[in-house]
């Protein structure tokens, strides 16, 4: 039903507020399911995240969706035929939880019986994450990096200083408005950013790990940069040192399965790192752990942060395009309000 | 002992649903955006503070408890700057709305009850 | 009685849907998703109690964090469009 309402609306501020709305429905439906941490990444990622990188886009392109230029009766066509095949397929499928279904005959008995003796780590997902499914994660972290990579090198900007005379009475402005707001998040974000370590390290034991730490701590700094000003944020994450952490986060990584190549084992393979199997593979799983979180991390402030200081320059050039004609017309604006407060004045007290 | 933390926790989460539902029919059926503001922000927190108090009287042990208290003092926080920034962000907008009246968007205005 | 509050917070969950597809302006569906994120962080700590498994905490916590960033991103953002917008009718309206 939100799918239908997310097509069918025309302003896309609130398409936005709607897949919000869509992606904190289907995190609870992956808590009734018990899966908690899809429902993690989910909350972080799906209703977070996306969202604010979704509006960072749509404020450089303007609010209101194109119109159609052509019937969309073929995509339609091929949707609803290819939705037929995949319900038909279903059909086939064993029952919702059933035992005897391929997924739990294959490798989920090996994980859940053996993972605690293998990896010694009590959440099952961290362990298959991290350890047994490695490789896969490494394919993550390395497609997350070229995002960001992509998003650096097309809407990065060339270093230099703007003149802040035309921003200083609008920051000003900025600064009464969100007195309250600026405040309560001052008190919050370091509680954010703590509870961000704690996801990243407690991802052992609970749900958690480096992909929702990662997000949770960039969304406190977006956080920060929303509020106190681009500029302002800029300096204190410097701009190169977040594209050394990311580079260093996918290093951390893929520097680890190097080393227990180096001691001639399979690729990451983290038995041999230290004498005990155990405490190995848990010393693996924290440093891939803390690689993944620091690539997303970073990643994601990268892409942030190029979003909205293409904005600003965006803005920054139709403002001085456009401020001799605002010029011209507040000043007309301003007679009209004039002229008609005179008028509801004259004309109340002719109610009177 | 026992007994009374079960009623103490029933009566919260009571009085907690009611609040949350009171604000949900509010914000259905409330005329304009200021009045919904009012019905969901007042009854939102203090709904939610009543549904997590009740929930702590069930099981007042550890760590639960700690973090039962994080969303509580989160939610505190939040909600009620949530809602003044929502208000006023509003508030600016409607003042422009109501000085060019030329634009077609007319669903800041109170709609007829 | 927790599952009395359960199904109690799913209809609130529900209008709040109703009001955010219906709602005619965008500040009502500001309104209406900070609502609905609120309820999300209460049905899920109650359905943690309801399961036996009470770290879902953490995700409740999560959300509550996650919620108010997006509201006030959300309204930063939508701040600066309807500038744009403004300036860009003021323009047009001068040209004419």
């Amino acid at each position: 039903m939100i799918a239908i309402a997310i097509v069918r609306t025309k302003d896309l501020l609130a398409v936005v507020m709607l897949t919000g709305i869509y992606g904190l429905l289907s995190a609870s439906f992956f808590v009734v399911l018990d899966a908690v941490d899809v429902a993690f990444t989910e909350a972080a990622v799906g209703a977070g995240i996306s969202g604010l990188l979704m509006l960072a886009a749509i404020t450089m392109t303007g609010r209101t969706e194109a119109p159609k230029r052509h019937k969309p009766l073929l995509a339609l066509l091929v949707v609803f035929v290819t939705g037929g095949m995949l319900i038909y397929g279903t059909l086939d499928m064993p029952y919702f939880g059933s035992f005897e279904a391929p997924v739990h005959q294959h490798v989920a008995p090996r994980y859940i019986n053996d993972s605690m003796q293998e990896v010694g780590v009590p959440n099952i997902v961290t362990s298959v994450l991290a350890s047994y499914r490695a490789f896969d994660t490494l394919g993550e972290v390395a497609v997350i990096f070229t995002a960001g990579i992509g998003v650096l090198s097309l809407l990065s900007l060339p270093q230099r200083r703007r003149s802040y005379r035309l921003d200083e009475s609008k920051k000003e402005l900025m600064h009464e408005q969100h007195m309250v707001v600026r405040i309560v998040s001052k008190t919050l974000i370091p509680f954010i950013l703590l509870f961000a370590l704690y996801v990243q390290f407690h991802g052992d034991f609970g749900p958690g790990g480096g992909f929702q730490a990662g997000v949770i701590f960039a969304a406190a700094i977006i956080l920060y940069a929303m509020l106190f000003g681009l500029d302002t944020a800029k300096r204190v994450f410097n701009q190169t040192l977040i594209q050394l952490i990311a580079a260093i986060g996918l290093l951390l990584y893929a520097s680890v399965g190097v080393v227990s190549l180096f001691s001639g084992v399979n690729y990451l393979d983290y038995n041999v790192l230290a004498d005990d199997p155990v405490a190995g593979q848990h010393l693996g799983i924290l440093l891939i752990e803390l690689g993944v979180g620091c690539t997303v991390a970073a990643v994601m402030i990268i892409i942030f942060f190029n979003f909205v200081g293409r904005r600003e320059a965006q803005q920054d050039a139709n403002e001085q395009n456009s401020t001799e004609l605002n010029n011209s017309h507040e000043l007309k604006s301003t007679e009209l309000k004039s002229t008609e407060l005179n008028n509801t004045k004259q004309n109340n007290r002719e109610g009177e | 002992m026992n007994i009374l933390l079960e009623i103490g926790s029933g009566i919260c989460l009571l009085l907690g649903c009611f609040l949350c539902l009171s604000g949900g029919v509010g914000i259905l059926r409330f005329p304009d955006f200021f009045t919904r503001m009012h019905a969901v922000g007042v009854t939102d927190t203090l709904g939610a503070g009543m549904i997590l108090i009740g929930l702590m009287l069930q099981n007042p042990t550890g760590l639960v408890l700690l973090k039962l208290l994080m969303i509580l003092l989160l939610t505190l926080f939040i909600n009620p700057t949530a809602s003044h920034a929502l208000a006023k962000a509003a508030l600016r907008n409607n003042l422009h709305m109501v000085l060019d009246e030329s634009t077609d968007k007319g669903g800041d205005k109170p709609s007829k009850p | 009685m927790l599952t009395a509050a359960t199904i109690a917070i799913l209809v609130v969950m529900f209008l709040a849907i109703i009001r955010c597809i219906v709602g005619p302006t965008l500040y009502d569906r500001i309104l209406a998703f900070n609502m609905f994120g609120t309820k999300t962080v209460l049905l899920i700590s109650i359905l943690g109690f309801l399961m036996g498994r009470p770290e879902f905490l953490d995700i409740a916590l999560v959300y509550a964090l996650i919620n108010f960033i997006s509201v006030i991103g959300v309204l930063r953002f939508s701040d600066s469009v309807e500038f744009k917008h403004q300036d860009q009718a003021s323009t047009k309206e001068s040209k004419q």
